[in-house]
């Protein structure tokens, strides 16, 4: 009896497995399908590197898209990362632990606002604070890179928290105990033992930032330009295929799944970059 | 025992874990130049004593500390004593090999980058005479940039010494430092300490009698919080004053 229930189980939830990781593969191989034909027929330079983008003319170059995407993430990244770590240290090195474990769950509690919330806080605070003290439209690569790092705050504060406190407390003896001020043992002790967690919680944050579509429409302007300063209304790949979807047809409806191809990869080798650099790092140390 | 050579004065020091009392008017001197052994049962207070000395229950929240412990006759609780400076002055090994996880020789020169110095040629000199100091240096010249945490944990125990010798404290603290070890490194290091005591002053945490009456100078035996008695090794082992000393050393106690 027992058996027989465990057997099923078994064999539902390997169903559900299964169909979930097929559904995904679908997906995956339906946006190849429809995107890679279009790269090859329109040829990989001119849609990669050409700057007209005019569906209506025929003319699909995304150059300015993916040039838009990799500064917000940039920026995002820049604005994000160095201060979601500084805050997981300052939490959990200098802060009473009864007083993080109330503060780390607010923080997560953050994660779960809808990004529709960011983004129009961007464009009721941020933007207008852009235009009347440092010029241009408002709505810009800079907003984008703003509202973005902010929206990463809380994976990258989690997940670095959670890699500082898995470090043991001989470390921090032994490097007390040998005259070491606190900021000598993070800097010189618990950054170096947390580190691969560290990164990870980077990685996580650049894969949110620069799949992020609702917020960076709103606030990053969307015009379909190169961008010369920070200051520049910016279109990213994924605003772009969000933007045009619901009417594009033909051509065009193609192009949008070939924007979807090179996000996609493009996502790919960050990740693998960001990857590699976490594996040397791990060996050195 | 002559006070001038006195390098560490306890007096009737007590320490609160939040309501728990835990030292209760503990005094003992710590000579110079000589090894002074703590022993007792379990859970009698022995490491916190220890911790006291360099003030490592500082990082305990809800610890309260009075009373006076002396270094070189200047009270190390004062406010002006500076903690960062204490640790330097009196090292601590402790009970489970420790090592950061860095290479050996980061190891060893951790204490001299806290200190900030980085000539690199002076720190080299100094890892490899403290290494040798800590009878390490033929187990791990060739391979100092390898990480520390793959020595055997005796190795890894000496290597924890030798990043202490680096720093030349003037006391060496050991809180049951072979309690992970097996019975021909505990020898090892029983040695190593007899050789250290020409230059350090050494206090000892350990459960195992045989070992404070092999290397030390001077034993005191703790009972719940209290310091019991306090004498020359020979004559604790041999002829206790007190009676609860004599049950413990023959063996009524755990
Ligand atoms: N951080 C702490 N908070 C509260 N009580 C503590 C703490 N550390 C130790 N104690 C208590 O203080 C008493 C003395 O502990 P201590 O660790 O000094 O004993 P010990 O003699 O070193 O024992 P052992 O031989 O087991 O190492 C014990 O009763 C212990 O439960
Ligand atoms: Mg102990």
């Amino acid at each position: 009896m027992k058996s027989l229930s465990e057997k099923g189980v078994r064999r539902i939830l390997m169903a559900v497995a299964f169909s979930a990781i097929s559904a995904l593969l679908l997906i995956t191989l339906f946006i190849i399908n429809e995107g890679v034909p279009f790269i090859f027929k329109y040829g990989v330079g001119n849609f990669l590197f050409s700057s007209d983008w005019h569906p209506q003319q025929m003319k699909f170059g995304i150059f300015p898209m993916i040039t838009a995407s990799l500064w917000v993430t940039f920026g995002a990244m820049l604005l994000g990362a160095p201060l979601g770590v500084a805050v997981a240290l300052f939490l959990s090195e200098y802060v009473p632990r009864p007083i993080m474990r109330i503060i780390k769950p607010t923080i997560e509690l953050l994660a779960a606002i809808p990004s529709v919330v960011y983004g129009f806080i961007g464009v009721i605070v941020l933007a207008p604070l852009i235009r009347n003290y440092l010029g241009g439209p408002g709505l810009s690569l800079l907003s984008g890179s703003i509202i973005l790092g902010i929206m990463i705050l809380p994976t990258v504060i989690s997940i670095s928290i959670d890699s500082i406190l898995a470090v043991p407390q001989s470390y921090r003896e032994g490097s007390l105990a040998l005259g070491a001020t606190t900021w000598q043992t993070i800097n010189m002790v618990t950054v170096k033992a947390s580190k691969s967690g560290i990164i990870a919680s980077i990685i996580l944050g650049l894969g949110r930032a620069i799949g992020e579509t609702m917020a960076v429409i709103m606030v990053a302007g969307n015009s379909v330009n190169m961008p010369h300063s920070a200051l520049d209304s910016v279109r990213t790949l994924t605003a772009n295929i969000a933007l045009e979807m619901s009417y594009a047809t033909g051509l065009h409806r193609q192009a949008l799944f070939a924007t979807g191809v090179v996000l996609f990869v493009g996502i790919i080798i960050l990740n693998s970059i960001a990857s590699i650099a976490l594996r040397k790092r791990m060996v050195k140390g | 025992m002559t006070t001038e050579k006195n390098k560490i004065e306890i007096s009737g020091l007590d320490l609160y874990y939040g309501k728990f009392h835990a030292l209760q008017s503990v005094s003992m001197p710590v000579q110079k130049n000589l090894i002074t052994a703590l022993i007792g049962p379990s859970g009698c207070g022995k490491s916190t004593l220890l911790r006291c000395l360099n003030r490592m229950n500082d990082l305990i929240s809800g610890v309260k500390v009075t009373g006076k412990v002396l270094l070189d006759q200047s009270d190390i609780y004062s406010p002006t004593f500076e903690v960062t400076e204490l640790r330097k002055r009196v090292g601590m090994v402790f009970q489970r090999p420790n090592p950061f996880p860095l290479s050996i020789y980061d190891n060893v020169v951790y204490g001299l980058k806290v200190a900030g110095m980085n000539n690199r040629k002076k720190m080299e000199e100094i890892a490899e005479k403290s290494l040798m100091g800590a009878w390490l240096w033929d187990n791990v010249k060739d391979k100092l940039h390898h990480s520390a945490l793959e020595l055997p944990l005796d190795q890894q125990q000496r290597l924890c010494v030798a990043r202490l010798l680096a720093i030349e404290p003037e006391v060496i603290l050991m809180d049951e430092p072979c309690s992970a070890l097996d019975p021909i490194a505990t020898m090892k290091i029983e040695e190593l300490m007899l050789e250290l005591k020409k230059n350090y002053t050494i206090v000892i945490v350990t459960h195992n009698m045989q070992q404070a009456a092999r290397v030390s100078d001077f034993t005191g035996y703790m009972l719940l919080g209290k310091m019991i008695e306090f004498n020359v090794t020979k004559d604790i082992f041999t002829r206790p004053k007190e009676k609860l000393t004599e049950e413990y050393i023959s063996g009524k106690y755990g």
